[in-house]
């Protein structure tokens, strides 16, 4: 159940290459891969039978391209695709010509409504709109006190009128708008299941009032199979302009996208990648389209990595590693780039074909914390030349940081070796052919910085990926061949 | 009592017969013909199973099963077919005897409450304790999510509702003091039941987690058997994800249990079989509504009945 997709569709390619042809057999076989692929990440099973037509007329139609392996075309065929269900990314807001843009936000219970109304208002404000939000969540206990403290988080006034109801409050917020010179309002409404046919007829009824300029549906990322029939309810009584995905920030694949852009062909606008108000982005389908496949989400990866590191600290750092000057400083300034990078796990997740052998490991992340107390109890003279702490200066790094001088021990142990190992560790895709078979990896092995950094940029490329894991698997194989050998 | 009792019959209708419409009309249209089990039979069954969020592995294990009875002769008709499958499932679904397990007398028992966002966490804790106060329990809430935006006022309003009392903080307070100052209050008053709000929190965001074990443990500092049960909260609509949430939870939090919400959509929660069978989780309510009485022990005869839409 938890196996990674990536791993299988690797040895789907596998299984493809070599045989030269694409045949109906060796299609079909690969496809059935495909459609678990799919339907694991939540995709709707009718939705995926479609799709599946689709890439077979194309795959079959095609002829196979001279030295690309059958496998990798597929491959291909199927990712590109996904995109095109996906549609091309559009976070345009069409502005009205005169008068206030009326944006209706609708979606089902818990979806991420009010939160979007606050992330879509900031952004805006950002943009130098004058927003406008509207309260007009008369359901949910507190939904008003809620709105109206996102509000003043982002200094965006919050209309709401006590004892109406929602289509007749609606109106009179937009009209507010007009008169306060607001030049974008954003309705926040009640969630609502699309079975509710009271609630329902109560949102059709706020979009005749209020005829919004833009409706879109907010809906959450972890949806299964069910997202086909909101969406399609949602789209028949509002014909929706856009879709806001939330909670992207999860680990969910998010097939619901394809779902729902296959059922109701309108754009996603957004996508919701955080609690915050600033965590709203626009949305990229060949990312979407890799993260669907399970193939990792490396640009997502890379875009973390550079946030978290200084692109010159890294050049200089470099510097310092070929001209061997690599010292504990460095390594503390290393260890909390990887740090603001977040969860070790959350990040090797993302690279494809590593994150099935760390799903099961339990990455012990406070062994990064006890390194920085380490070397921050030490002093300048002492990071810049670790080979010459003794006994006593250990047992008062020790004692500075709340440690053993064990610990202090093993540190210093575990920067020499790695201050050796890095002349040879060039980028990742050595670092992935270094991995071990065992998945539990030693403290020292996690912490190896080098890992990640110090140019993700470069380590990360795109285009290395595949590259990297064929390299990976070819070199497990030869150590396990070694291995038997010695045995012997 | 009867009204609420007619009540909760019709909801729980309304609500299934949404699910039999879509599921239990395709099997019965199946099983209706007659026909004989052959691969497009199959291909039929095995897409309004995944229809119903069951996912991959489980529904490739009972069509496994299914062709194995169906070669060894034990199913040859489609209610054979249809005896069978409710019988797998209903078997894997079997909830505790007790709703919760209670502590010993004269010690409150614990219930904490997490899930991942807009789960459904704070509007279960205003039925549960409105479920327990009308069982003549003396009920305390907590409120331990004050991350959220007026999560707090949310919470403070089901408290009213369900006319128990409540222990919070500031938005932005320590979540952790909250709790063990709501357990510390149960003790000190002698109310039988605390309920714990938490944030809502992705599962996959260790630090968060990190802060939920925290939690767990300070409510430990002055009660160590608490909490006595660990909630988790999972969205009927949610698809596969569901079983990782699950997973996550469990092992970081000791979960003891789900609650189903949203079941009044038209959404299975299929989910919740995999996450029974791989993880041992019962199920043991059902949210089927926004009201203070949409709340029900979970029935896995039920819950199956209306997937296969038999009443
Ligand atoms: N239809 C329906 N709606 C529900 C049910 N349970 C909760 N809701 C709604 O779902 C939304 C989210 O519920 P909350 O109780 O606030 O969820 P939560 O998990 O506490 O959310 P956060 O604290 O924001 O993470 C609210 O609008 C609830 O009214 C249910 O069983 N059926
Ligand atoms: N992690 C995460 N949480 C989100 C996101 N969007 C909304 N939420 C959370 O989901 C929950 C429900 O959101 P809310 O805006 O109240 O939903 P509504 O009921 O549809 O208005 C809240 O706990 C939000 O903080 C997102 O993109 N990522
Ligand atoms: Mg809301
Ligand atoms: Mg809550």
């Amino acid at each position: 159940m938890f196996t990674q997709i990536a791993d299988r569709f690797t040895s789907i390619f596998n299984r493809f290459r070599g045989s030269g042809t694409l045949t109906e057999d060796n299609l079909k076989e690969g496809l059935r891969e495909v459609r678990r692929a799919l339907l694991e990440a939540d995709v709707n099973v009718g939705v995926v039978k479609t799709f599946l037509d689709a890439v077979t007329a194309k795959a079959v139609g095609e002829s196979v391209l001279k030295g690309v392996a059958p496998g990798q075309q597929v491959v291909q065929i199927v990712h590109d695709e996904l995109i095109a269900v996906m549609g091309a990314a559009d976070s345009a807001i069409p502005f009205a010509k005169a008068g206030p843009t009326v944006i209706l936000m609708a979606g089902l219970q818990g979806s991420g409504k009010t939160t979007t109304c606050g992330k879509l208002a900031r952004m805006l404000k950002e943009q130098g709109k004058r927003p406008l939000l509207v309260a007009a969540d008369l359901q949910r206990p507190a939904a008003i006190d809620q709105l109206k403290i996102l509000g003043g988080q982002i200094g965006v006034p919050v209309f709401h009128e006590p004892g109406l109801k929602a289509p007749e409050l609606c109106a009179r917020g937009v009209n507010h708008a007009q008169l306060d010179n607001r030049d974008v309002v954003i309705l926040d409404t009640a969630g609502r299941l699309h079975v509710d046919d009271a609630l329902m007829a109560e949102v059709a009824d706020i979009h005749r009032r209020t005829t919004p300029h833009q409706t879109y549906l907010v809906i959450d990322a972890m949806t299964g199979q069910d997202a086909v029939h909101s969406a399609k309810a949602f789209n028949d009584r509002l014909s929706l302009d856009g879709v806001v995905v939330t909670k992207l920030d999860g680990d969910t694949r998010g097939g619901a996208i394809v779902s729902l852009r296959a059922t109701i062909g309108k754009p996603i606008k957004f996508v919701g990648t955080g609690e915050k108000l600033d965590a709203l982005q626009p949305f990229h389908p060949d990312r979407m389209a890799r993260r669907i496949l399970g193939m990792g989400d490396v640009l997502t990866f890379v875009e973390k990595a550079q946030a978290a590191v200084d692109e010159t600290e890294a050049k200089k750092l470099e510097e310092r590693i070929k001209k061997n000057k690599f010292d504990l400083q460095d390594f503390q300034d290393q260890l909390k780039a990887i740090q603001r990078m977040g969860s070790i796990k959350d990040l090797l997740g993302l690279i494809p074909g590593v994150g099935a052998k760390f799903s099961e490991l339990n990455i012990d992340e406070s062994v990064f914390r006890r390194y920085q107390a380490m070397i921050g109890s030490m002093t300048k003279y002492e990071r810049s030349q670790p080979e010459l702490i003794d006994m006593g200066r250990r047992r008062r790094i020790a004692l500075g940081s709340g440690t053993s001088t064990n610990d202090v021990q093993a540190l210093l142990k575990h920067f020499l070796t790695m201050k050796k190992m890095m002349g040879k560790m060039g980028d990742f895709q050595e670092m992935a052919a270094r991995l071990p078979d065992n998945p539990h990896l030693t403290p020292e092995q996690l912490a190896n910085p080098q890992a990640f950094m110090p140019n993700p940029n470069k380590l990360f490329a795109r285009k290395d990926d595949q590259d990297a894991l064929k390299k990976y698997r070819q070199e497990r194989k030869r150590k396990k061949m070694l291995a038997k050998k010695n045995r012997r | 009592m009867f009204k609420a009792l007619g009540r909760f019959f019709t909801k729980i209708k309304e609500g299934l017969t949404k699910t039999r419409k879509l599921i239990g009309g395709a099997l019965r249209a199946l099983i209706g013909l007659g026909r004989t089990i052959d691969q497009t039979f199959l291909d039929e069954l095995e897409g309004t199973l995944l229809a119903a969020d069951i996912g991959v592995a489980k529904t490739e294990e009972i069509l496994t099963e299914l062709k194995r009875r169906y070669k060894a002769g034990e199913v040859a008709k489609g209610e054979d077919l249809l005896a069978f499958l409710k019988q797998s499932l209903r078997a894997e679904l079997q909830a505790p005897d007790q709703e919760l397990a209670w502590a010993a007398k004269g010690t409150p028992t614990v219930v904490l409450v997490v899930g991942v966002n807009g789960a459904g966490k704070t509007t279960t804790i205003g039925k549960l304790a409105a479920r327990y106060k009308q069982q003549g329990k003396s009920v305390l809430i907590a409120a331990g999510d004050t991350y959220r935006a007026a999560a707090i006022e949310q919470l403070g309003i089901w408290a009213q509702r369900a006319g128990v009392e409540i222990i919070k903080s500031q938005q932005g307070g320590d979540a952790a003091a909250v709790a063990f100052d709501a357990v510390a209050a149960a003790q000190a008053r002698g109310h039988d039941l605390v309920i714990i709000d938490t944030a809502g929190r992705l599962h996959n965001k260790e630090h968060l987690m990190r802060e939920l074990e925290k939690l767990r443990r300070v409510i430990q500092k002055r009660l160590p058997e608490a909490p006595h049960e660990t909630l988790l909260i999972l969205d009927a609509t949610a698809g596969q994800n569901a079983v990782q949430q699950a997973k996550i939870f469990k092992d970081a939090m000791g979960v003891t249990g789900l609650v189903l919400t949203k079941l009044d959509g038209t959404a299975k929660g299929g989910a919740a079989l995999t996450i029974r069978r791989e993880l041992g989780l019962p199920v043991r309510f059902i949210g089927v509504g926004e009201q203070i009485d949409d709340l029900q022990p979970f029935d896995p005869d039920a819950f199956v009945n209306a997937i296969f839409g038999d009443e």
